[in-house]
């Protein structure tokens, strides 16, 4: 049963996690064995790539969640993926010990030189990584928590919250440049010698970091897809479409609200601890708006809504920045500007909304849909047809027993 | 004919010169120009009359003045010294020169030197036009240790001057250069036949100065009292030094006394200084937010691109400069409508191409003109250059206004507040009382029942776009006389404001007013406990918690049919 | 072109100026030739500012300033709003004491810094500002008619008269076809290195890394203000410091220079946890040797 209402009811999924899968097995094994004259060999920095692209796609997902499934779109993500990410660089810099440039067995450089003589309370315990691993987890869902609460239960929703979470991610923003905040100022946490033991930058510990995120990838998504299935997802999902006719047939709108919000910060959280280690820094520039929104691209460039469509969303647009800013640095901008508009105008389903549109035609053709009509939504945000089309949780629901 | 051509007499000739002489001084006897920013045009009757005292040897004026322009910065100080003292009257116009920069010489042992006057060169020492060998005029070098000692040395000569204004600046630079024997001596001169009052008080305060360094303890006590009302620093400092180390109790006490009662006054001052500050933040803040209030309120949509619409205005202000570089003075009366147009059209156009097809999908739209703003900002970068553009700030836009010496209000900051205020009233004429303005307002209480009773709303979204756009490009010019011009302006402004529209409340033209100078000023009195970061995200956090208790802003839109 | 310094690697060689090639002679210029007795030392909020305010602010302490003659301010990348801070300088300089400004201010912040600046009517000649990071580049893109008198410290300027810098600025704009475009420090640094590594490659006869690092320190090559610079077993090079005002054409006009050359120093003897350290890369092999402890701290063998 787990099995059907997880993955085989989601072929999208199934299709795109079977790939991920794939890659987990392929590529380590074109690195570490296929000799590196022969074409097949993967070397090392695609394999820091696609650990990085992987780390994008579990940070897509949790946009994903609450965004295509609850409407709330979260403009400042970026800033518990950043959260996360110092977390983990916190842990890293303990572990540098007496083999920084200054030689303090305690205190991190930037530290030494800006005269400070002993280590702030917030970075005590952060040379354990059990702790580390508790804070990736709990900070991001403490700010969640909070900034949620505060927000859901006042109502503020719609291009007020998304603005509301460009500003709490704008000030993170500006409080962690401030060199006095402790955490290495604009140059940020670098430098890291080695995580749990293994040197960072060696090939083993690289290609265990990219299982680790394909991992984490999987787990999650399998979560998200337990969460949207449940009965939970029902009422979020409804919650997205008509928030005030749920309210009123006795639901708690907030507290799912929040629940899902936090949920989502943790996996954000996750993404960028597995993130750092990756690419070796974490500096304040992560929590820029900018960042944000261009997350919130790729989520739509997939097809919102879907989950898998934030994983092949968040993979396109950076595959396609990764090539653009190698070959046309200047025209990187451009085409991404016009990504946004042409997505939003053009394909408001996303790359999946396309493949689907020959499905749609097929499945109309044959017996009758069993998706209920759907209540116009006022919202006028979401298309009504990404559940008809999409979404299995609504024929679910026709299946299960209420 | 034959009598033409005889030769003229000794006597004639003399007859003739002073014919020439008397004609010269009617005719040249206009005032010469009294300004101790601009170099003054030199009175050529003075200039004829010292001819013809000495005409054989070469006067020591003309010697002095023509070593000024050779030799190293130190002896050049030295010259400068000694022409100070000859008592001549070209000396005041030579050494302004100097200071300023427009003293020109040509190389080579029997230079040439010229004072400049825009592009017209007049000779320092004879006074007449140089019309040609323009380009062999190299300018003459000082620097700052000269451009201090020649303050000094002008601060004296103009003790003289015919003008009030310049006279009490002199006296000030003198008091602020520190009073000493000679100084002093020179005031008391002077004060002997001076005219105006304010020169005579600022006389006095010099006098008092010294006299609080007396032995005497009445003299001293008498010094404090003239000097009670003084804000001068200077005069600060000194009182401080007495009230601390003074000998005499009494005299410390009244020194403690007169003391504090200039340290309220200051303190009053500096308030009313930190307010302006915050009011002119506010205006800024104002300016850019207002576009952004009137598109939201009309069309439910928060327009990404804005920043990018100021950063338009400020480069069509850039143009303007271009194209009409010598009249830089005028460049922003043609750039505010120009920005406007040019901004407004941009603005029309991203509505009719883009928002138009995203209709009741808010977040939609947000992304969709965010991904304009990206494009508008690569555009900028590939017309005009990653590089900033230098926009120069017009000379009456530049200094500031002393009120007294512990507050001055610099000149572009007053002027972009009032024209904030301008604007914000012209766009409230526009909104009550045409008829662009009812239909815009229809359009935002219920734009349902304002189409069923013919309001063509698409043409109104596309005009209310085209409008707040074109306030946004307005802003712009504004901007570029505060900040640098480049890709990146718009982004520096467009978080701060959503702030105000969130703050103040949507489509609320006073909602604006009140949230963008409410948010200066607390962000301006924050800023000394804090700094400037810090203030200006506790600003954030102080917004983010306003917004659970008023989560529409202090003004939200009333109505059924508000947006929700 | 400057940099921290606190840092020395075998595998870079560093042209840019040490803090002791230009802070410190810049402050001693202030200090000996205008008598500055009061301090501002406004930077923006990153290392370069920060690791060059905590090394003057020692070396001011050592020279007996005191601290409430000494005051520090840090502002973000592209701050816009100066009216406050000028207004806080304006009148930390009244107090009746020579006050100047070191300036280690970056990029966009420098053009509203120096508008308001002018529009207070702070001129150079009451409390002058003495830049490390504004060039003739930085220049070309502000009006400089307020700026006329503020100093600014390199170890070039465009406008030193000499044969190799006339002939280099000719080339230069040949080269970028702009007769308008400057020349500047970082251009000469970098015109300094490269030669330098011609010279390196030659003598090892060789490109490979490992030669070129061991052939490279002692090389001397001519500068372009009228010397020659050489490479020294820190990998820092010896420069001449020369202190400059502003004129208002964007150009510098060289009021003072040091005597010889000014040997860069990677590890600032001013600061607690560096003057220990030094630096040879020929002798001792090692980046951070601690002359204390007589150990080496660094990554040597990498």
């Amino acid at each position: 049963m787990l099995t059907q209402r997880l993955l085989l009811s989601d072929r999208g999924g199934m299709i795109v996690l079977g790939l991920v899968l794939v890659a987990m097995i392929i590529v380590p094994i074109c690195n570490l064995l296929v000799p590196e004259t022969s074409a097949l060999h993967v070397s090392t920095f695609t394999v820091t790539l696609l650990g990085k692209f992987l780390c994008y796609a579990l940070l897509a997902l949790s946009v994903d969640l609450i965004w295509g499934y609850c409407g709330i779109l979260s403009l400042g993500h970026g800033a518990f993926f950043a959260l996360g990410g110092y977390a983990m660089g916190m842990y890293l810099m303990r572990q540098i010990g007496p083999r920084g440039q200054y030689g303090d067995p305690l205190l991190p450089d930037f530290m030494v030189f800006l005269n400070w003589k002993e280590l702030p309370w917030y970075w005590q315990g952060f040379d354990m990584f059990w702790f580390a691993l508790l804070m990736i987890i709990v900070v991001p869902g403490i700010l969640a928590f909070v900034f949620g609460w505060l927000a859901f239960r006042s109502r503020v929703t719609g291009v007020y919250l998304s603005i509301i979470t460009q500003a709490l991610t704008y000030a993170l923003m500006l409080a962690f440049f401030r060199n006095e905040m402790g955490f290495g100022g604009n140059n940020g946490l670098t430098d890291f010698k080695d995580i749990l033991g293994f040197p960072i930058a060696a090939n083993g510990t690289r290609i265990s970091l990219f299982l680790a995120s394909g991992f984490m990838l999987m787990l999650a998504y399998l979560a998200c897809r337990y969460i949207v299935t449940s009965r939970m997802g029902k009422i979020i999902v409804s919650i997205r479409d008509a928030e005030s006719r749920t309210r009123f047939c006795g639901y708690k709108v907030e507290s799912y609200k929040l629940w899902l919000f936090v949920f989502s910060a943790i996996l954000a959280g996750i993404a960028g601890a597995l993130y750092v280690p990756q690419v070796g820094i974490i500096n304040p520039g992560e929590f820029s708006p900018l960042n944000s929104i261009e997350l919130v691209v790729w989520v739509a460039t997939g097809g919102r809504g879907t989950l898998f469509g934030a994983i092949v969303g968040a993979f396109t647009v950076n595959y396609g920045k990764t090539i653009f800013t190698s070959y046309s640095p200047e025209t990187w901008l451009f085409a991404l500007g016009a990504l946004f508009v042409i997505v939003t105008l053009v394909l408001p389903k996303g790359l999946v909304g396309l493949f689907n549109r020959n499905k749609k035609v097929v499945n109309k053709n044959n017996a009758t849909d069993s998706a209920p009509a759907m209540p116009t939504n006022t919202s006028g945000d979401n298309p009504a047809s990404t559940l008809t089309d999409e979404s299995p949780t609504i024929t679910a629901a026709v299946k299960e027993p209420v | 004919m034959r009598n033409l051509l005889k030769p003229l007499g000794q006597w004639q000739m003399q007859l003739i010169l002073l014919i020439s002489i008397c004609f010269s001084a009617t005719v040249f006897s206009q005032d010469a120009e009294p300004s101790a920013i601009e170099p003054v045009a030199i009175d050529p009757a003075v200039i004829a009359a010292a001819d013809t005292i000495d005409e054989a040897t070469e006067p020591e004026f003309d010697k002095l003045v023509k070593a000024l322009t050779q030799g190293s910065l130190p002896k050049r100080a030295q010259t400068a010294k000694k022409l100070a003292a000859l008592n001549d009257p070209r000396t005041a116009q030579i050494i302004e020169a100097l200071q300023t920069g427009n003293l020109y010489a040509s190389k080579g042992s029997n230079p040439g030197v010229a004072i400049a006057n825009g592009k017209t060169y007049t000779d320092a020492i004879s006074g007449e036009k140089i019309t040609e060998d323009t380009d062999a005029l190299k300018r003459v070098p000082i620097n700052n240790s000269m451009r201090t000692q020649l303050r000094t040395l002008l601060a004296q000569l103009n003790l003289n001057h015919k003008t009030a204004a310049i006279r009490l600046d002199a006296v000030k630079r003198m008091i602020a250069d520190g009073v000493d024997e000679d100084s002093i001596a020179l005031l008391q001169e002077r004060q002997k036949t001076e005219p105006d009052a304010d020169v005579r008080d600022a006389i006095a305060s010099a006098v008092a100065l010294l006299n609080l360094q007396s032995t005497e303890q009445q003299v001293r006590l008498d010094a404090i009292q003239i000097l009670r009302g003084s804000l001068q620093q200077e005069v600060r400092t000194a009182l401080s030094e007495i009230a601390s180390n003074d000998a005499d109790e009494k005299v410390k006490l009244q020194a403690q006394l007169a003391l504090s009662a200039i340290d309220d006054r200051v303190a009053a001052f500096r308030l009313a200084e930190n307010i302006f500050f915050g009011l002119s933040l506010g205006s800024v803040l104002l300016l850019s937010a207002i576009g952004l209030s009137i598109t939201f309120g009309v069309m439910g949509v928060i327009n990404m691109a804005h920043g990018e619409l100021m950063m338009i205005g400020a480069y069509v202000t850039w143009v303007v400069q271009q194209l009409f570089p010598n009249q830089i003075a005028y460049s922003l009366m043609i750039a505010i409508p120009a920005a406007f147009i040019v901004a407004g059209l941009v603005g029309i156009a991203i509505e009719r191409g883009v928002i138009r097809f995203l209709y009741g999908r808010p977040l939609e739209t947000l992304l969709a003109t965010f991904g304009i703003s990206l494009i508008l900002q690569q555009a900028a970068r590939s017309i005009f250059s990653p590089l900033n553009r230098a926009v120069e700030l017009p000379v009456w836009m530049s200094g500031s206004l002393e009120i007294n010496p512990v507050l001055s209000i610099t000149y572009n900051r007053l002027y972009i507040f009032i024209f904030g205020l301008l604007v914000f009233f012209a766009l409230l004429v526009i909104l009550k009382k045409t008829s662009l303005g009812l239909k815009v307002r229809a359009v935002s209480q219920n734009r349902a029942m304002a189409r069923a009773v013919g309001v063509r709303a698409n043409w109104v979204d596309a005009m209310t776009f085209g409008l707040g756009s074109g306030i946004a490009g307005i802003a712009g010019v504004a901007l570029s006389q505060l900040t640098n011009v480049g890709p990146n302006l718009g982004q520096a402004y467009i978080i701060d404001s959503f702030m105000v529209v969130v703050f103040g409340g949507v489509g609320n033209l006073w909602g604006t007013l009140v949230g963008s100078m409410g948010l200066g000023i607390i962000n301006k009195f924050l800023e000394p406990y804090a700094g400037a970061v810090l203030a200006k995200v506790l600003v954030l956090v102080l917004l983010i918690l306003f917004i659970q208790k008023r989560p529409k802003g202090i003004f939200p839109q009333k109505g059924r049919a508000a947006a929700d | 072109m400057q940099y921290e310094g606190e840092e020395s690697s075998r595998n870079v060689f560093y042209t840019g100026a040490a803090p002791n090639q230009q802070a410190i002679p810049a402050v001693d210029y202030l200090m000996k030739e205008m008598k500055v007795k009061r301090w501002v030392l406004a930077g923006t909020d990153y290392v370069y500012p920060r690791t060059t305010n905590k090394i003057l602010e020692a070396y001011l302490k050592a020279k007996g300033v005191a601290q409430e003659d000494i005051m520090i301010n840090y502002t973000p990348f592209g701050h816009s709003d100066w009216q406050n801070i000028v207004s806080d300088i304006k009148r930390f300089g009244s107090a009746g004491k020579k006050t100047a400004v070191v300036s280690t201010i970056n990029g966009d912040a420098n053009v509203p810094f120096y508008r308001e600046l002018g529009n207070q009517k702070v001129t150079a000649e009451d409390i002058p500002v003495v830049a490390f990071s504004v060039g003739e580049e930085e220049l070309s893109g502000i009006d400089t008619k307020p700026l006329v008198g503020h100093l600014a410290a390199w170890n070039y300027f465009m406008s030193v008269e000499n044969d190799a810098n006339s002939a280099f600025i000719k080339k230069w704009k040949e080269f970028i076809k702009n007769p308008k475009r400057v020349t500047n420090d970082p251009m000469e640094a970098h015109y300094i290195g490269f030669n330098m590594w011609v010279k390196a490659v030659e003598k090892a006869k060789s490109t490979d890394p490992d030669k070129v690092i061991d052939a490279i320190v002692g090389v001397e090559v001519p500068n372009l203000t009228g010397g020659t610079s050489k490479m020294l077993p820190n990998h820092h090079i010896t420069k001449p410091v020369l202190i400059g005002e502003i004129q208002d054409d964007g150009q510098f006009l060289t009021v003072w220079e040091t005597e010889g050359l000014v040997p860069g120093d990677a590890w600032s003897d001013f600061l607690e946890g560096s003057k220990d350290l030094e630096s040879d890369w020929t002798t001792l092999k090692c980046g951070n040797y601690n002359t204390k402890t007589k150990k080496c701290l660094g990554a040597a063998a990498q």
